[in-house]
């Protein structure tokens, strides 16, 4: 494994994109990742501002017909190598917006996810797994 | 003399090694990059958090110099160039302090006058990196980063005219180490200790931490200044604040606090005024650009100004 795969999974700093559809919950329960109680700055993840400073881009919510060319876009402004995570059942698949009339499609009709992080919402140790797996996936890629 | 021994390859190879190894780049790069983790570290500490090793920033640094480098449209020359200038200069800075810590005698005379001008670079340096990557919230951010440089930069040298004064005009680092080596430290004074505080609020602007971290405010404008970098040039620019984060402390204690410089003594300092500046970071909420340009205008270029009429007196 090279010295910049290793550092990447030591260092992921997340966007948090929020693409329209979503009852929030899953973004409060991402927040709560930051705090105290779970405090994943300990594996160096920081929430970052910008997409470009961005290794992880974490996905929760249905994409509405407006947000989803928007999130493709963000996606293709992220610099690569840059890792995917959808986090809920809106994002996974529609969730409870699956007969809705403005949820044309799920995340990963619109770009490659690497990860999935059911629940609705997930709680904060299954996001921690769903890192877990990240990482290893990207120390299995190299 | 020392200097004579030296041919004038070797004085450059040693300007030169001064330069990129010890105390410049490498050295201050290090310490710069162990300084924020402390910062980070004492961050956590006051949120009940735990907090990231201590290697986490240099693990930073290797990962974003692994990463694209995505430049935007506008003009490219000059977004890709300005990160350099302001890495140049700061690096600059440490040597010249550095140096003035190592041998205080070797310094040139006026070296106060170009750190104040090299200090101010790094922070051109992002303003023309941000407006040249013509993203508006990029612009937003710059032109509150001029603001805050208005801000600080007149109060901030008014206190070192106060340490001008009070140790009896040396326009040199090193004879103002060696000035207060002999006579005791500038900060026992009263106007010393005004100015001092003074200074200690403008290097919390210049450094852009909480409460005038206004031009790149992470919740309103979304890392503002820094918000096109990626990769290598956003790495410049974090090296650059480690840089700084170093420097700046170090340029206090030379002019306010040089009665004892031992290294033990220099390290205690450091990290005494360090946790100082975090502690200030974190206690206090983000002022607005206007807030900030009447704080540094009003009640503190009054209390430098007080300390000036103060050391004219011999105070
Ligand atoms: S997955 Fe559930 S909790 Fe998360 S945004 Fe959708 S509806 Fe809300």
């Amino acid at each position: 494994m090279g010295l910049k795969t290793k550092a990447l999974t030591k260092s992921l700093w997340v966007f948090h994109l929020c693409a329209g559809g979503s009852c929030n919950n899953c973004d409060i329960e991402i927040l709560d990742l930051l705090t105290p109680r779970f405090d994943v700055e300990r594996f160096g993840i920081v929430l970052v501002g910008s997409a470009r400073h961005a290794d992880v881009l974490l996905v929760t919510g249905s994409l509405t017909r407006k947000a989803a060319p928007r999130a493709r876009r963000v996606y293709e402004q992220m610099p690569k190598p840059g890792l995917v995570v959808a986090c809920g059942a809106c994002a996974l698949g529609r969730g409870i917006f699956n007969e809705g009339y403005n949820t044309p499609c799920r995340l990963d009709e619109l770009m490659p996810v690497d990860v999935y992080i059911p629940g609705c919402p997930p709680k904060p140790e299954a996001m921690i797994a769903g890192i877990a797996k990240l990482i290893n996936k990207v120390k299995g890629q190299k | 003399m020392v200097k004579g021994r030296f041919t004038a390859a070797e004085k450059e190879m040693k300007l030169l090694f001064n330069y990129i190894i010890f105390p410049g780049f490498l050295f201050s790069a290090v310490i710069g990059l162990i300084s924020g983790w402390v910062d980070r570290k004492v961050t956590a500490r006051v949120q009940w958090r735990v907090g990231p090793p201590w290697y986490q920033n240099f693990i930073d640094i290797i990962k974003l110099l692994g990463k694209e480098i995505i430049v935007p449209q506008g003009s490219k020359i000059t977004f890709l160039l300005s990160p350099l200038f302001g890495l140049l200069s700061a690096v600059l800075v440490a040597t010249i302090l550095g140096n003035a810590f190592i041998s205080p005698l070797e310094g040139f005379i006026g070296d106060i006058i170009v750190v104040l001008y090299l200090l101010v670079i790094p922070a051109i340096s992002i303003i023309i990196g941000a407006f040249s990557s013509r993203n508006c919230l990029a612009s937003v951010g710059a032109s509150r980063e001029m603001k805050l440089i208005l801000a600080y930069e007149l109060p901030f040298i008014l206190a070192i005219i106060v340490v001008l004064i009070k140790s009896a005009g040396a326009l040199q680092i090193g004879s103002i180490i060696n000035y207060q080596i002999n006579f005791g430290s500038h900060l026992s004074s009263p106007s010393g200790a005004l100015a001092f505080i003074v200074a200690m609020l403008c290097i919390q602007a210049k450094l852009d931490f909480v409460p005038f971290d206004m031009s790149e405010a992470e919740q309103e404008i979304m890392g503002g200044t820094l918000i096109e970098y990626s990769g290598l040039p956003l790495a410049i620019f974090k090296l650059t604040k480690a840089i700084l984060l170093y420097t700046l402390p170090l340029l206090l204690i030379s002019l306010f606090w040089a009665n004892e410089i031992g290294v033990w003594a220099l390290i205690g300092k450091y990290i005494l005024l360090l946790v100082i500046i975090v502690l200030v970071k974190n206690t206090n909420p983000r002022m607005r650009i206007d807030q900030t340009i009447k704080f540094f205008w009003g009640p503190v270029t009054v209390v430098v100004t007080i300390a000036l009429i103060l050391a004219l007196f011999g105070l």
